[in-house]
């Protein structure tokens, strides 16, 4: 059981009087990125941000079920929700750097936790943007505002801020959504390189990003979860009807 | 299938030529010159009031003599008729009615003609008083004030050892100039004195207390009214919940349509006899008591404008912050608060403009003392106050008229330059800081 990082039991999400989510079940495997598909409304944002409680911040939000992380149900009374969330971190799927500068974005999780000292804060920068494969673009700007960056650079930069913080699980909500083909596919070998150290989550809306990507995918409508297995069977030999249909485009 | 084709055409001179449309063309032009109105008004207001105090800067020259009644007119004989005196020295008569003729009552001269006559006379003759004595005497004695008075007790006799000592001819004739200067500048020399005291024998038009004043509430309402203000600002956009914030918002906002005069009511019966009872000072109306007055009156403007400010900044920038493992706290202050610094920047130069021109609250609540000292229990009056009070009972064209207006101008020129510095200078700056380049 070690290799699960997060095991959910039948969790489900109400927004109101609607459910978004409906009873789900799942294990997400340690070290390994796991893809979320599944057309557009069925509830794969809502999923993934109910792992670092973001849901929090929407006062109609009411949730059913477990959400065990490490064998902690992180939505227990005891559970400190700012903890949660410096060990699972997030990329949005809208880039959104602070208007700050590049400097201040990537350090502002580390400034937070208190660490004040320069040169601690300065391997920060340069290790968390060689990891989101940004630093050689940007070294000689750190002290520029992040808003002037394109779409692509923000969003690593958005990773490299996420990274930094050193988290245990990273959460990308359609991280390449609004990506050229060359930045996306610095993303997607971003992400191959992370797994090592990350237990990854990623939406995307992308058959083949998906099929690149990931080692387990899980596929999402109507709320329900589908299916969930390993990427090679689910693109091979899907058991569902549904997701055959959905991954080869014969949707509807 | 040919004709269809070319009747069908789209893309002809005709239709795409340009149209007149007479209803976009007349919004526009009504819109542009309802700005240009606006402005030409702002602008014709500041031209009016600095028009109205244009008399004092030509009062230096000629009309400050008139009206101030220092009348210096003859001035330009002076020499001369000294010069004439002393050739004719010896007859006292004759000095004395030299002088009164020339000479203004209170000026040099006319004080002569009343103490000096016979005594002084024989003083001078002993010639043996100091000439530079009485070069010290005049700088040192005469200066802004009653010039006349000086002499009379100090220079006379001494005056007539000089005089008949030939060289010390030039002396004096140096420093009637002097003393013409002193004359000429005296509205300006006392415009940077701290005495103001408009009505009198002798007015005195001192803008430096006025000055002090002004500062000492805009700064005590501004450090009372700003961190009050934007942390309200704060709560209701950062923590409060949507009902709260529904709630809060229109009561603080109410608060900017509450009148003045009530304010500074509130201010004389109730706040005065409170905080005197806390502090313990003397002046029951102070730079305190007004000060916190006025930021009564500034905060719904401050909270208004940063509220905006801050409510503007993305969902994005907060949910970025939180799903770093900040606080609600840690993200109030290093993200939404500076992402909206220029906002809020613009809010409390909006607040300090309210303070600094604010009439009502400063005359009922500052004790209209103008004095010069630091202490913030002191009390002031500020320029405001001052128009607001003085200006309907003096005199059309009369120096503190004009004075008065000098000081709306000054009021103008304030606000004016305040904002440009906060424009230009302060708010990239802040930016830069704050936002990265
Ligand atoms: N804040 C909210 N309040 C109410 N309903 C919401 C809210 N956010 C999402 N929903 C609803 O929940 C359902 C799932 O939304 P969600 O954003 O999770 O879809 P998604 O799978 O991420 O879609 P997409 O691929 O387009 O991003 C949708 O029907 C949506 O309308
Ligand atoms: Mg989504």
């Amino acid at each position: 059981m070690k290799d699960i990082k997060i095991q959910v039991n039948d969790l489900s999400l109400y927004y109101g009087e609607k459910k978004a989510l409906k009873e789900i079940s799942m294990q997400v495997p340690a070290n390994k990125v796991t893809a979320l598909i599944g057309p557009s409304g069925c509830g794969k944002s809502t999923f993934l941000r109910c792992i670092n409680r973001m849901n929090d911040l929407i006062p109609s939000v009411s949730i059913t079920g477990q959400m065990l992380v490490e064998g902690v149900d992180i939505y227990d009374k005891n559970v400190d929700v700012v903890n949660i969330r410096k060990k699972i971190g997030m990329v949005f799927q809208k880039s959104n750097p602070f208007p700050k500068s590049i400097y201040e974005n990537v350090i502002y999780g580390s400034r937070i936790n208190g660490i004040t000292d320069k040169r601690e804060l300065d391997e920060i920068v340069e290790t968390s943007l060689r990891q989101a494969a940004i630093w050689d673009e940007l070294k000689d700007r750190l002290g520029d505002s992040a808003l002037g960056l394109s779409g692509g650079q923000q969003q690593r930069l958005c990773i490299a801020r996420t990274l930094a913080v050193n988290p245990d699980i990273i959460l990308m909500d359609e991280p390449a959504s609004a990506l050229d083909p060359i930045s996306t596919s610095k993303i997607e070998e971003l992400v191959h390189e992370l797994k090592e150290k990350y237990t990854i989550l990623i939406v995307t809306h992308n058959m083949q990003q998906a099929a690149r990507v990931s080692d387990h995918t899980a596929f999402f409508y109507m709320g329900e979860l589908i299916e969930m297995g390993k990427t090679d069977a689910i693109f091979t030999k899907p058991a569902k009807k549904q997701t055959e249909d959905y991954i080869t485009g014969r949707f509807g | 299938m040919s004709s269809p084709i070319s009747s069908k055409q789209n893309f002809t001179k005709e239709s795409l030529e340009k149209q007149f449309r007479l209803s976009e063309f007349l919004a526009e032009k009504i819109i542009s010159s309802v700005a240009f109105l606006s402005i030409a008004i702002i602008f014709l207001i500041f031209i009016f009031v600095f028009k109205e105090s244009l008399p004092i800067f030509s009062l230096g020259k000629e009309s400050a003599k008139v009206e101030m009644q220092q009348s210096v007119s003859a001035s330009g004989d002076q020499p001369e008729s000294y010069g004439g005196v002393e050739t004719e020295d010896l007859q006292p008569e004759s000095y004395g009615g030299v002088e009164t003729e020339d000479l203004q009552p209170e000026s040099y001269g006319g004080v002569e003609t009343e103490d000096l006559q016979p005594e002084t006379y024989g003083g001078v003759e002993k010639e043996d008083l100091q000439p530079e004595s009485y070069g010290g005497v005049e700088k040192e004695d005469l200066q802004p004030e009653s010039y006349g008075g000086v002499e009379k007790e100090d220079l006379q006799p001494e005056t007539y050892g000089d005089v008949q000592a030939e060289p010390l001819v030039e002396n004096n004739d140096s420093a009637e100039d002097t003393a013409k200067e002193k004359k000429s500048n005296s509205i300006w020399d006392t415009l940077l004195t701290p005495d103001w005291v408009p009505v009198s024998e002798n007015p005195r038009f001192g803008l430096l207390s006025l000055l002090i004043g002004t500062l000492k509430v805009t700064i005590i309402s501004m450090l009372i009214a700003g961190p009050i203000a934007i942390l309200a600002a704060l709560y209701t956009s950062c923590f409060a919940s949507k009902r709260t914030k529904e709630i809060i918002k229109p009561i603080i906002e109410m608060l900017a349509a509450f009148p003045s005069v009530v304010i500074g009511f509130f201010a004389l019966m109730v706040m005065a006899t409170f905080f005197q009872d806390i502090f313990g000072y003397d002046s029951r109306l102070n730079a305190f008591v007004g000060g916190v007055a006025m930021a009564l009156a500034a905060i719904p403007i401050i909270y208004t404008i940063s509220e905006d400010a801050l409510s503007s900044i993305p969902k994005t920038y907060t949910e970025a912050s939180l799903a770093l493992g900040a606080n609600k706290w840690q993200t109030a202050f290093y993200v939404v608060l500076p992402a909206a610094t220029p906002g809020i920047f613009a809010a409390l130069l909006l607040g300090v403009g309210r303070v600094f021109g604010e009439t009502m609250i400063a005359l009922m609540a500052t004790g209209n003392a103008a004095l010069m000292s630091a202490n913030p229990f002191e009390s002031v009056r500020t320029f405001a106050a001052t128009i607001g009070a003085e200006m309907a009972e003096t005199v059309f064209g009369e120096t503190h008229y004009s004075v008065l207006f000098f000081i709306g101008s000054l009021l103008f020129i304030f606000s004016f330059g305040l904002n440009a510095l906060a424009e230009f200078y302060v708010k990239g700056k802040l930016i830069k800081k704050f936002q990265g380049k």
